[in-house]
């Protein structure tokens, strides 16, 4: 219970004069005019028109325009909840989804579908990762919740030396593509070493495997269903960050949204930005400060959103058009999908690049708790990145 | 380093400093028989324990229902049970206030299980459990200061700020792990250590019942027992995992006997004195040769699995209620000494009233501490020399230079 009404907040620290601080500042307070947060947000889709506008969703408002706001863990549970009305061989399980979970994403699929088929687990993250396989054999849609993505590491040979090469050494005789495992990631402003981490890069160097993962409510619903219903594995990183940050007018019908295709969420001609999950909102206020303080500058901004096998042609496309790339992303530099997508880029645009690609990463450290704003790619990083690809 | 012992007897200040000084195991209380006016503390106090404390499996031995045991130990296993007690409640408070951010586990009703196991323990002794973790840390030698600092991220915190609440650390003591059950193969691993080094120690590997169900769990069950490693598996039995239930959780509940092939033993978790006797008898068995035990302490715990969990989603308030009247590790503790005329209840009293000056002064000096020097975020990657030339940051521009 905050003693200070967030209303109340909001206006004091707007009074409160800006402090010299040696990082980049939290999102209280509005630097250079941009209100920087996912509450402010332009990327979200508040109004039903805003929401169905979108191409990928055009063949919906036809049969069923209806939408409805919600945050993301309620278009989670809304994706889970159709996926088991419409597919009788789905099951959802992990640590305490039954009373709804910790992130309350799975709420009342328990009372709604059944004991049979919304259930718990003990807390043994190789046991759920191993049954869940073993039912996606047999043709079980079977989603799985690791209930942190840090601890999805006990599953890790699990996933990568079962369900990823379960099609290939059996010669397409039985396969796992049923299996859905997601687990919520990414920094959450006080998660320190073991509620924090982003390990998208772990499993991205696995075949057989795919990632996806979602900016926002529409986009978690659609893509989660398409995940459900890939005949792949797929593995689901949902940032928590925004479970109830982000709220959008979400359509109530059955949708999906492709997988492995980016979307490219600002046109821009001068310089290209990608991302995936929550570093977008990041990523919005950091060009928006670079195209107030770089006045003519247009930067185009891609979402991954499928992060194996991710979009190569949209951002080649991008990058063939402006010549400069800026990736972010929360994990550590080294080795993080932003080492894959530049070699690609490189070999692919390289004599259409103009300036070296810019990764803004976090530091090649333990993801830390009393540093975390230090840790963060946060917006003056990549504004800063946009300015020095841009300048070259 | 400020004495906080202030009593009304004019020579304690002195006394304080020779009497802790002498002590094998710093103390990070104030001397606790100041404030009885038992004489000879150094005495005996027989006490029997009830017939139901301990139950045993796959083993004959069990261990004996007397104690002798000294009034001095017992005063200060009641004065480190009620520090412990303040400590953790004056994080709770610090966590409401936002003090404290991140995550945050209390023992409250737990303290039986450190106290009378730090009591039954040598210094060569290895202790390791979850997250936990700070009444362990406590009695491991761990200064409340550096414990709230630690809680807060500050500078003088026992892991330098860097740790938190779940990765305390002190000597013999090996955290302080957020990984669940992670910690148990390594303190089989600690385990072996002390039996290739010839010492004459045991390792108590710590987990819950929810950690019970992990399949590294039997991993180092196995091993354990097939290179007869003086490791006693702790089972701390506080009846919820998060906010499961033990019974909706486990096929077995006897977690004491999930060893299988391994010996057992359940001790009433609630009393520290049983506690301490099952971890001597632990201790005596596995060090021999006997190879490995498993030992279910069974407890309780009254907040939440952590701050973030009120705690009463998964069970009734009745029966937090219940326990707390009835089984309270404190007043359990109390009501021996009063029996035993260690010390009457006023005495007792002024222990407790001494014990919340100690932690309010040290959450004083917390809070009046800093937040850990810049450098720390990239010291202790690696071991020092050793790391790479620069480590590199969020954007090309930033990166560290270690030479």
């Amino acid at each position: 219970m905050s003693i200070i009404s967030k209303v109340a907040r909001r206006s004091i620290s707007i009074r409160v004069s800006q402090q010299k601080r040696g990082y980049a500042a939290g999102t209280a307070q509005p630097q250079d005019g941009i209100q920087q947060g996912v509450a402010y947000s332009h990327l979200l889709k508040r109004g039903p028109e805003d929401a169905l506008r979108n191409p990928e969703l055009a063949h919906i408002s036809a049969v069923n325009g209806e939408t409805t706001k919600m945050n993301l863990f309620q278009a989670v549970n809304d994706a889970m909840s159709i996926a088991l009305a419409t597919d009788d061989n789905a099951v959802v399980f992990g640590e305490d989804v039954s009373f709804g979970g910790v992130f309350r994403a799975t709420t009342g699929l328990a009372e709604k579908f059944g004991k049979d088929r919304v259930f718990n687990t003990p807390l043994t993250e190789q046991g759920i990762a191993g049954f869940a396989i073993g039912m996606a054999a047999v043709g079980h849609t079977a989603i799985a919740e690791i209930q942190f993505a840090d601890y999805i590491f006990p599953a890790f040979d699990q996933l990568v030396n079962e369900a990823a090469k379960y099609r290939y050494r059996s010669g397409n005789q039985f396969n796992v593509g049923g299996l859905t495992v997601r687990a919520p990631c990414s920094a959450v402003g006080h998660g320190g070493h073991y509620h924090s981490q982003s390990p998208e890069a772990f499993f991205a160097h696995c075949p057989g495997l795919k990632i996806v993962s979602p900016r926002s409510p529409i986009q978690a619903k659609g893509l989660l269903l398409a995940s459900i219903r890939d005949r792949n594995p797929v593995i689901f990183f949902e940032p928590k960050n925004l479970y109830r940050a982000a709220v959008e007018e979400v359509p109530v019908a059955d949708y999906e949204l492709p997988l492995g295709k980016a979307e490219v969420l600002k046109k821009g001609s001068d310089v290209t930005i990608v991302g995936y999950g929550a570093q977008m909102y990041t990523l919005e206020n950091a060009i928006q400060l670079a195209e107030k303080k770089m006045p003519g500058l247009s930067c185009e901004l891609i979402d991954l959103r499928t992060i194996v096998p991710w979009d190569v042609d949209t951002v080649v496309e991008s990058v063939n058009k402006t010549g400069r790339l800026v990736i972010a992303h929360e994990a550590p530099k080294s080795s993080g999908m932003g080492a894959e997508i530049a070699s690609t880029i490189m070999e692919r645009c390289f004599l259409r690049l103009e300036a070296p690609i810019q990764r803004v990463c976090g530091w090649d450290t333990p993801f830390p708790l009393i540093f975390e704003k230090f840790y963060m790619p946060s917006m003056i990083r990549c504004f800063d990145a946009i300015k020095t690809s841009v300048n070259y | 380093m400020i004495s906080f012992c202030t009593t009304t007897k004019t020579t304690t200040n002195l006394l304080c400093g020779i009497i802790s000084s002498a002590s094998k195991r710093a103390f990070s209380t104030s001397v606790p028989w100041q404030f009885t006016s038992t004489q000879n503390i150094k005495d005996n106090v027989h006490i029997t324990l009830p017939e139901d404390s301990f139950r045993m499996f796959k083993l004959d031995q069990s261990p004996d229902l007397n104690i002798d045991i000294s009034k001095e130990q017992l005063l200060d296993m009641y004065t480190k049970m009620t520090t412990m007690r303040r400590m953790e409640m004056t994080a709770d408070g610090m966590y409401k206030a936002k003090k404290i951010r991140g995550f945050c586990h209390l023992c409250t009703g737990q303290e039986a299980v450190s106290v009378g196991m730090y009591a039954a323990i040598e210094e060569d002794d290895n202790v390791i459990t979850a997250y936990r973790c700070h009444g362990f840390t406590y009695v491991h030698g761990g200064t409340i200061t550096s414990i709230l600092e630690e809680l807060m991220g500050k500078r003088n915190g026992i892991s330098k700020g860097k740790g938190g609440s779940m990765h305390m650390f002190a000597k013999s003591f090996f955290g302080g792990n957020g990984i669940v059950g992670a910690q148990v193969p390594l303190g089989t691993g600690i385990a072996f250590t002390q039996k290739y080094l010839g010492l004459p120690a045991a390792t108590f590997a710590l987990y819950g019942d929810g950690a019970s169900n992990q399949g590294q769990v039997f991993e180092a069950f196995n091993m354990a027992a097939l290179w007869k490693l003086p490791c006693v598996f702790v089972c701390e039995n506080n009846k919820y995992g998060m906010g499961t239930s033990d019974k909706r959780s486990s096929a077995s509940t006897e977690y004491y006997t999930r060893g299988d092939y391994i010996p057992g033993i359940q001790v009433d978790g609630m009393s520290a004195l049983a506690v301490y006797r099952a971890c001597q008898f632990a201790k005596e068995y596995t060090v021999s040769g006997n190879g490995p035990l498993v030992m279910e302490c069974r407890t309780y715990r009254y907040g939440g699995h952590s701050m973030s969990d009120p705690g009463t989603t998964y069970r009734t308030r009745e029966e937090i209620q219940q326990v707390r009247s009835s089984a309270d590790p404190l007043m359990g503790m109390k009501e021996l000494l009063i029996q035993h005329d260690v010390a009457t209840e006023a005495e007792l009293k002024a222990i407790d009233k001494e014990a919340r000056k100690m932690v309010d002064q040290a959450e004083k000096e917390a809070e009046a501490s800093s937040d850990p020097d810049m450098s720390e975020f990239w010291t202790d990657i690696y071991v020092e020399g050793s790391e790479p030339n620069v480590i590199r940051g969020r954007i090309p521009s930033e990166s560290h230079h270690y030479r």
